[in-house]
């Protein structure tokens, strides 16, 4: 990614010591039934700008959910989030600038092209000289050649990275992407990968979702256990390796049982 | 990356505040890009037209449902000619009401479409995100289906006008039709996006639309029925009125209600 | 957190007060068929078959009140419902629209069996049966929709708007069904729109009149009640079922 001052190495963001950052995402208290069941018991979190968080847990254990209440997608019973510091309820629809959404539904239209795509998009989010930085986005996603064909076109992995494509293209502070690697092929894998990592240098807040425990290590520079409904494990991946985190993970999954 | 130093303003005019400037030399802030203009009016309006233009592009573009609705509407204008042919000898009798009863009918299958694919395929997710009120989803789609159902009118007139041998082309019968459509489409758009959400949403869609679309049916059958019968517009302004109204209602209903739906996507 | 505010409790004095209701209730309907059938006198300006058929005209009445009322109580909880996001105006609406398909379908038989005799037809479309038709249309769709709806919370916000703004609509319904008859030939000998069937009213039809209102109302809340307490009690089934899991 063209990225002027955060040049990366393999996966060395700077440490939080030679830069300042700011918590992008705060979530505390965070409660959320849906229907009978209470999927969200109370979550506090914090991702500073800088920082790429995986979340793990198990499927069912609410961390679609917890990403959909920060995107404001959806309403939490209780709780706040705040995001760069303004509260996700008082502001509205404008804070939505701040989100950059991927799915692991890829949200785009499939008789459009993916330029047309980026373009309709550019419109929603108001984005000045759009055609450039749809050029820009088309780009670095590696979708330029490809831009004028319809989307149903496309293979899944090429559908994740226009995905991700349209989450940056207003360049928001806070990215969350929802089990991305999900149907990937490992080349795929590795080109989402290594965007996430050039995303994570520039000082955006990322948290990342998946349950697979070798990703999160990789990938992440942090993670969090969601086990019922709350965070009861967190830690920087720097001196973490795969096993242990398993060991952890299904640790928590015994105790809360 | 663009990196716009500007606050930002909310559509109320409320102030985000900048953080604290940088302290470190070289580091950037990533601040989403700013507007084109000061947002208000002007910028809905926009996001409504982007809406509608995506929602046209991408229906001519698939195929899906216009012509479906429109080999529909023929369809049924002709066997409601057959069915008719042997007993009614005045066609003029039947038509106002054939020609109602066809763009209720088929109009469903247009409005299915406009919330059904959307939730499928997932991009209502994206809508719900853009930094919009989410009437403007509304808007959108409404205009959208608005000018789909007038094309499919603008068909089943002709056509019926030529199977029954009534004149249909009649000034205050395409007014008439322009009031329903747009009566129709407003409590449809709505009904569509409350269907989307349940399991059988393309055959409960008509079911939920018609009986409250009851008033347009009859002020379009009363309207068609009295200009053909070559009556005073006294005689018949009332129906006008009543499609008038229940436009100007329904529009409202749909506006105020429809943020309702969508606190979980 | 529970959905339910309050166990159902089955020995304090609010399930007293409902068993007597109950009971009055029985006892008031019963009232009623006595005085529908026996007690008013005869429509003194009918004859023959019309003038037996007439006493339907009570249970028609009756149905009418009862419908009237349920539509009233299913506007205040969709209302209370979204305002307030609490569960149990969200069962008073649910019972009261299925008690109100009962009422409305109640009133449409026996309009059209009252409308055979004397009018020689089944169906006269009448302004306000063909609008009670429509309204328990939207009754059945309002039911129809939500069975389709998985999950609690969006039922109750979903089924809220859809009564909304459906009944809202009925109104204009209503005065279009009046407007539309009159522009059109009277097939009909004697079907005014705007007619009561013409029958004199003598003071013990007149009391009728009031039993039956009464009876069915009392019959339309008891209804009610007992299926707003069993919605509730499903309700809390649910729950427990969630929370074992």
């Amino acid at each position: 990614m063209s990225d002027p001052a955060k040049g990366g190495g393999s996966s060395a963001t700077p440490s939080p010591a030679e830069r300042t950052t700011r918590p992008l995402i705060q979530v505390s208290g965070l409660y959320k039934r849906y229907g009978h069941k209470n999927v969200l018991r109370g979550v506090d979190l914090t991702v500073a700008s800088g920082q790429v968080m995986g979340l793990l847990g198990d499927n069912g254990a609410g961390k679609s959910t917890l990403l959909r209440i920060i995107s404001g997608l959806a309403k939490a019973d209780r709780g706040d989030v705040l995001l760069d510091g303004h509260p996700l309820k008082q502001v509205g629809h404008e804070l939505r600038r701040y989100i950059g959404l991927v799915s692991h539904a890829p949200l785009l239209y499939d008789s459009l092209s993916a330029e047309e795509n980026l373009v309709f998009f550019a419109a929603m989010y108001d984005i000045e000289q759009p055609a450039e930085r749809i050029a820009s986005v088309l780009r670095d996603v590696g979708l330029w050649v490809r831009r004028r064909e319809p989307v149903r076109t496309y293979s899944r992995g090429m559908l994740q990275r226009l995905a991700i494509g349209r989450a940056i293209l207003h360049n928001p502070p806070v990215l969350l992407l929802d089990e991305p690697d999900t149907g990937l092929d490992q080349s795929s894998a590795q080109m989402l990968h290594e965007l996430v990592r050039s995303l994570g240098a520039s000082n955006r807040a990322i948290l990342l979702s998946t349950h697979n425990l070798d990703r999160a290590v990789e990938w992440a520079d942090s993670v969090s256990l969601l086990v019922g409904g709350k965070i009861v494990y967190q830690d920087a991946t720097a001196h973490l390796n795969g096993a242990e985190l398993r060991q952890v993970y299904t640790d928590a999954n015994a105790n809360s049982r | 990356m663009q990196i716009v130093d500007k606050p930002l303003t909310t559509d109320t005019g409320m102030q985000l505040p900048p953080q604290s400037l940088p302290e470190k030399v070289g580091e950037e802030r990533v601040v989403p890009v700013q507007m084109r203009t000061g947002g208000g009016l002007a910028a809905y309006l926009r996001k409504v037209w982007a809406i509608t233009s995506k929602e046209v592009r991408a229906e001519l573009r698939a195929k899906e449902s216009l012509s479906v609705m429109i080999a529909f509407s023929l369809l049924a204008v002709l066997i409601f000619g057959l069915a008719f042919d042997l007993r009614v000898p005045e066609a003029t009798m039947v038509a106002p009401g054939v020609l109602w009863v066809v763009i209720l009918f088929s109009g469903v299958l247009g409005l299915n479409r406009s919330f059904g694919a959307e939730v499928d395929r997932g991009t209502l997710a994206a809508l719900l995100l853009a930094p919009v009120d989410r009437s403007a989803i509304y808007f959108g789609k409404f205009l959208a289906q608005l000018f789909f159902m007038l094309i499919n009118a603008a068909i089943i007139l002709p056509f019926a006008l030529i199977i029954f041998n009534v004149n249909l082309m009649q000034p205050w019968i395409l007014v008439g039709v322009l009031l329903g459509t747009v009566g129709y489409v407003a409590v449809g758009t709505l009904f569509a996006a409350l269907a989307a959400n349940s399991r059988a949403r393309e055959s409960l869609l008509p079911i939920l639309l018609l009986p409250v679309m009851a008033p347009i049916f009859m002020a379009g059958v009363a309207l068609t029925a009295a200009v053909i019968d070559g009556r005073a517009f006294d005689d018949f302004q009332r129906w006008v009125w009543v499609m008038v109204v229940y436009d100007l209602l329904s529009i409202t209903v749909a506006f105020v209600v429809f943020d309702l739906i969508w606190e979980e996507a | 957190m529970s959905t339910v505010a309050a166990r159902p409790n089955r020995t304090g004095l609010g399930s007293v007060l409902f068993l007597l209701l109950t009971i009055v209730t029985i006892l008031a309907m019963a009232t009623m068929m006595w005085a529908a059938l026996v007690y008013a006198r005869p429509a003194s300006n009918l004859a023959g078959d019309e003038q037996t058929a007439q006493r339907i005209f009570y249970l028609h009445m009756g149905c009418n009140i009862g419908a009237l009322l349920v539509y009233v109580l299913s506007l205040v909880g969709s209302v209370g419902y979204l305002i307030t996001r609490k569960l149990g105006w969200d069962r008073l609406t649910q019972a009261s629209v299925e008690v109100g398909t009962l009422c409305g379908i109640g009133t449409l038989i026996t309009g059209a069996l009252w409308a055979k005799p004397t009018w020689n037809a089944y169906w006269t479309w009448d302004p306000r049966v063909t609008t009670a038709t429509i309204t328990v249309l939207i009754y059945i769709a309002f039911l129809l929709f939500r069975n389709g709806i998985d999950n609690r919370q969006a039922r109750a916000r979903f089924g809220s708007i859809y009564a909304l703004v459906a009944f809202i609509s009925l109104p204009i319904t209503y005065y279009s069904a009046r407007w539309f008859r009159s522009i059109h030939p009277v097939i009909f000998n004697g079907a005014n729109p705007d007619s009561q069937g013409g029958f004199d009213i003598g003071p013990s039809m007149g009391q009728t009149i009031s039993i039956a209102a009464l009876a069915f109302s009392l019959l339309c809340i008891t209804l009610m009640i007992y299926r707003w307490r069993q919605l509730g009690l499903e309700d809390r089934l649910a729950e427990i079922r969630e929370e074992i899991e």
